[in-house]
């Protein structure tokens, strides 16, 4: 891939991006207290005295947050810090009841590590590694509402104290691409490990993007950091909207300040937020209300076994031990669902079969990327709410490898299984669309069609070869169908010699 | 390390106290006072001492990931939440509007 | 007769079983007593004469149905404003919870009435807990029943806990509650002639007391002797899922295994302590206390606590800091006190400017002064040099102790540089304010338990106190030795009654 470059009024410049990622640990409960997570509830329904910071209250952390921590950790490769601890970041706000966010600063829970993202779907060679710096624990804030009352804002807490992941990358990005890829590849990895549900559209996964700009070679720029940007897409226009401002603003002969930019999608730009005049100065310190989270070896290990397979190690498993195409083992990992369900789909149609994985893994992969994805499309249902079950697919593609159903009567099938929930087996019966692999049957067809086309049979024989596909149709024809097409082409070859 | 009537300034609007110039005057040598005197720390030989984390031994417990496992901290106590407010209307606190 | 209000924890526990009294009758006499002093002590922020009746006449109802009854059963006693009471207002005597009413029980008060205590009332106290002279509530001075000879100057009760103190040692409640962050029970015990303790930190619940000082903050009860104390302290103490800090121990019967007989024990005596222009009468009780316990069969030992000098500036960095955050809650928004300034522009007052205005109408001076010190040594570029600072000479604190434990099994000291002063005295001068905790603050810092138990009289009639500080869990040997002092000592001395 050729390096991705702003072309500016003075030549080219380069953009150095880095991701701060917020992702909302799946959980039941918040942080430090028992008050629920779930999410759209009434306004402050979700909140305990210990979320509003009412005098006297006191955290006490939720072993599943630290948990999926690490999970995340080791899933991304990274150093587990056994030793880490809460810090306070203080500041004011109306969405931060204790006036402090307990946070994680000098000893995060997670050190160094990194991930690989693929940056061309067809290209398996078009990787590049992102490292990531760390990966800590905090509270998330309370909601402000601004449109409720003429002169006041309302608050609702029932964020306030979910447990969040701070995932927080090297500046290893160089184009919205890359940006854009690492985004995914991150929510796929967090969804594979069950640390986050990655809903974007609902706040479980945001970003804060920093941008800055450099000529090719030279030392970072100043970069600016926009917030809470809640989409792939959208990271990837801010980093393309605020390259190309900085690069205007320097060439003009002005300075990347930094601070603090929001980015409205419905005119695609970032602008500044107002700068709080000390924002800057958090006076972190280790919270006094909660001692050093130690971790043993056995708590690793047990994080450590209960990972999935991941991504990487299932496309690669894909490939070399099921046979498919890189392609193929790139689309069916890329969502965990996806995965999940291919893999259903795989053993039941390998047990149907009475066959090992590997001999009809490629049949299930190409009927689902193409057939049901294709199918699916066309209803706008996504795979999670498809009509059709693994097991019927199993079954579906049993029917077709056993010879039952040919591949075209397989497709009506399908369209009936999506229409009518009916499992295959009975579609089939009903529809009457069981192919004959009788041979006496197929004979007796193939003898009829030769005899009434006799100087057709001429012409094939004469050298016109071409003709053998008419014989096959017309064979089809009389058999309504039915034929095993793979039967009909052995005893048509054998009967014209 | 001594501070100013800047500084003081800068201090309270960090810790939202709004302070007249009067009450920042009356303030500077107060703190300068306290200041001078805990700066005498500076004097003890600290190397390879760890800063102290837990006063007592004792491990940080995890709690189970359940929710209101204990009704005290537990959610579903908006009333209780509320029931102070300054500004408790339709279920939220009432802020003076913020404009972001 | 010896009037009820005479009584402490033990004989009216003991009364009321043996059916000498009613607990109605208790709860009546302490009530009277309580209201009656109201007004000339001030040690009570609100008064809940029906909530200490109430909690007397189930007591006696379970009596009367022969169910067994709790380690406090039948004691009414004042509890310090810093715990949140359910339904009762709790403002840690500031203006910035003037009209706050928890929804909630703290776990140590929860505690109490659950072994059968009942609530006079709410105690007046430093705003904040910060203080050393009940100068800095919101709800005006608490004022001393002890007086010097031949003056009627108003004195300080001591601090923080100083209307636990005043009503303890004026015999309106015959034990109260307190907290110490840095002296603030041992102090004030010590200035009015009661005995009060500090456990070691995480033996009491944090949860549901105002936080002055996390790291800290330790409650524990004040009352007239060492008995009564250990009672108390064990229907207080236990662990509390709800405190990350709590310690996860059973809690031992120190009353059962009280004992005197220190033949085997030894006890240290800090060099650094003894300091330079120490107050005569100060020097000559600790004296007297060391020859007590020699005669209580203990062995008398020097030893080094080597950072003394450093635990008193080391903890008006720790302490501020942390309070600073703690108190980061109070802004208007949930709870408490709001000030809406009027508005300067078109827009109107904003959040930024509700929360100065509020916090500057509601916290007092000293409490301003804490945070505005604590936000300093936090802020960037200072936190290392202050901050880190101060927690490593704290290490070097508690090590100095763990050193001298190796070769003692408790510490005598006095516990506090002088008597009782004047209020008004020390108000001007925060500094010298603060240096009256000299004592107390290095076992605060160290998380050590210590109490003070009263040991005699200055030359102008005021209560002194003897500090014990005992090894980490070690409440026994505390309690033991200050029951050798409290019997040797023959203190008998009370306020006569002026109010």
């Amino acid at each position: 891939m050729s390096d991705y470059r702003i072309q500016g009024a003075t030549g080219e410049w380069e953009v150095v991006v880095g991701l701060e990622v917020h992702a909302q640990i799946s959980t039941q409960a918040k942080l430090f207290s028992g008050a629920a997570t779930a999410f759209g509830a009434e306004p402050n329904t979700q909140v305990s005295l210990v979320d509003a910071a009412m005098p006297g209250m006191l955290p006490v952390p939720n072993m599943e947050c630290i948990r999926q921590a690490v999970r995340t950790g080791i899933a991304i490769n990274a150093q587990i810090n056994k030793w880490s601890r809460f810090d306070r970041k203080n500041y004011f706000y109306a969405d931060l009841p204790q006036g402090y966010q307990i946070s994680q600063l000098y000893h995060p829970i997670v050190g160094e590590g990194a991930i690989e993202v693929q940056l061309d779907d067809k290209n398996p060679e078009s990787t590049k590694t992102i490292g990531i710096e760390r990966i800590h624990v905090e509270q998330d804030a309370g909601k402000l509402m601004h449109d409720q009352h003429p002169t006041m804002s309302y608050v609702d807490l029932n964020r306030s104290g979910v447990a969040l992941m701070e995932i927080v990358s090297r500046p290893d990005m160089r184009s919205p691409a890359e940006a854009g890829a690492y985004l995914a590849k991150l929510r796929t990895i967090l969804r594979y490990v069950g640390s986050c549900d990655g809903n974007m559209d609902q706040g479980s996964m945001r970003a804060d993007v920093n941008v800055s700009v450099r000529r090719p070679g030279e030392p970072f720029g100043t970069r600016t950091e926009t917030k809470n940007v809640n989409s792939v897409r959208f990271v990837m226009a801010v980093v393309e909207q605020e390259a190309k401002r900085q690069v205007a603003l320097i060439e003009d002969g002005g300075k990347v300040v930094q601070e603090t930019r929001l980015y409205d999608p419905d005119r695609n730009e970032t602008r500044s937020m107002r700068s709080k005049e000390d924002a800057h100065d958090y006076r972190y310190f280790p919270d006094p209300d909660l001692l050093p989270i130690e971790l043993d070896d056995a708590f690793l290990e047990e994080c450590r076994a209960s990972l999935p397979e991941l991504p990487d190690a299932k496309r690669h498993r894909y490939e070399t031990a099921l046979g498919l195409s890189a392609y193929n083992a790139g689309v069916l990992t890329a969502e965990v669902e996806t995965s999940r369900w291919f893999e259903a789909l795989l053993a039941a149609s390998a047990a149907k079969q009475g066959k090992p994985e590997g001999d009809v893994a490629k049949q299930a992969a190409n009927w689902l990327t193409s057939e049901l994805f294709g199918a699916l499309n066309k209803l706008g249902k996504s795979l999670a709410d498809s009509p059709v079950s693994p097991e019927a697919g199993g079954e579906l593609l049993a029917l077709v490898g056993k010879g039952t159903i040919s591949g075209s009567a397989a497709k009506q099938v399908l369209e009936k299984m999506l229409e009518t929930g009916d499992a295959p087996g009975v579609i089939v019966e009903r529809e009457g669309l069981t192919q004959t692999s009788d041979t006496g049957a197929i004979e007796a067809a193939v003898d009829a069609v030769l005899a009434a086309n006799a100087d057709k049979v001429e012409q094939y024989k004469g050298g016109k070869e071409a003709l053998f596909g008419f014989f096959v149709g017309q064979t089809m024809k009389a058999m309504q169908g039915k034929g095993n097409p793979q039967l009909v082409n052995e005893v048509l070859k054998a009967k014209l010699g | 390390m001594s501070v100013d009537t800047a500084t003081v300034a800068r201090i309270a609007s960090l810790a939202r106290i709004k302070v007249t110039d009067e009450e920042i005057a009356a303030m500077v040598p107060e703190l300068n006072g306290i200041l001078a005197w805990v700066e005498q720390l500076g004097e003890v030989n600290v190397e390879g001492i760890a800063p102290m984390t837990a006063v007592i031994p004792n491990k940080q417990r995890l709690r189970d990931d359940v929710v209101g496992a204990d009704p005290l901290t537990g959610g579903n106590v908006r009333e209780k939440v509320l029931s102070n407010a300054p500004a408790g209307e339709h279920g939220f606190f009432g802020v003076p509007k913020v404009i972001e | 007769m010896t009037q009820l209000t005479d009584l402490g924890v033990a004989a009216i526990r003991e009364g009321v079983a043996k059916g000498d009294f009613t607990a109605v009758e208790v709860a009546g006499a302490f009530n009277a007593a309580a209201a009656a002093a109201q007004d000339a002590l001030n040690a009570f922020i609100t008064l809940t004469p029906e909530k200490a009746l109430e909690a007397a006449a189930a007591v006696d109802a379970d009596r009367a149905a022969g169910k067994a009854l709790g380690k406090m059963a039948g004691v009414p006693i004042g509890m310090k404003d810093l715990f949140a009471t359910m339904g009762t207002k709790t403002t840690a005597a500031s203006n910035i919870l003037g009209n706050f009413v928890p929804p909630y029980e703290s776990t140590v008060s929860q505690k109490l009435w659950d072994a059968g205590a009942g609530m006079l009332g709410k105690l007046n106290l430093d705003q904040f807990a910060m203080g050393s002279s009940n100068e800095t509530s919101a709800f005006g001075n608490v004022i001393s029943p002890w007086r010097r000879e031949g003056s009627d100057a108003q004195l300080a009760p001591g601090g923080s806990s100083g209307g636990s103190s005043a009503a303890v040692s004026a015999r309106i409640a015959p034990a109260a509650t307190g907290t110490d962050t840095g002296g603030s029970i041992r102090q004030p015990a010590a200035f009015t002639g009661i005995s009060g303790i500090k456990p070691t930190y995480g033996r009491c619940s944090r949860w549901g007391i105002v936080a002055f000082a996390s790291s800290l903050d330790q409650a524990g009860p004040m009352a007239r002797d060492v008995r009564d104390c250990a009672i108390m302290l064990e229907a207080m103490a236990g662990f509390d899922p709800k405190d990350s800090t709590s310690l996860d121990m059973p809690v031992p019967e120190w009353e059962a295994n009280l004992n005197a007989d220190l033949r085997g024990k030894k006890v240290g005596i800090p060099r650094e302590y003894r300091m330079d222009g120490m107050d005569a009468d100060v020097a000559r009780v600790w004296d007297e206390g060391i020859a007590w316990l020699k005669d209580a069969g203990a062995e008398i030992v020097d030893i080094n606590l080597a950072h003394t000098k450093y635990a008193l500036p080391a903890y008006y960095i720790i302490a501020p800091a942390e309070a600073s955050s703690n108190l980061a809650r109070y802004d208007g928004v949930r709870y408490g006190l709001r000030d809406l300034p009027p508005k300067e522009s078109a827009k109107g007052a904003g959040l930024q400017d509700m929360y100065a205005a509020t916090r500057a109408a509601g916290f007092g001076a000293e409490v301003k002064r804490r945070i505005m010190i604590g936000t300093y040594v936090l802020s960037a570029g200072f936190y290392d040099a202050y901050y880190t600072q101060a927690q490593k000479v704290r290490t070097l604190i508690s090590r100095d102790f763990m050193d001298a434990f190796q070769t003692v099994d408790v510490i005598l000291a006095p516990t506090a540089p002088t008597a009782a002063f004047g209020l008004g005295e020390m108000v001007s001068d925060p500094l010298a304010m603060y240096l009256n905790d000299v004592f107390a603050v290095p076992a605060s810092l160290a998380g050590l338990p210590a109490m003070s138990v009263p040991a005699g009289l200055d030359r102008q009639g005021l209560p002194l106190g003897l500090q014990l500080i005992g090894r980490p869990f070690d409440e026994q040997g505390v309690l033991d030795a200050g029951l050798a002092i409290e019997r040797r000592a023959g203190f008998t001395a009370r306020p006569a009654k002026w109010w």
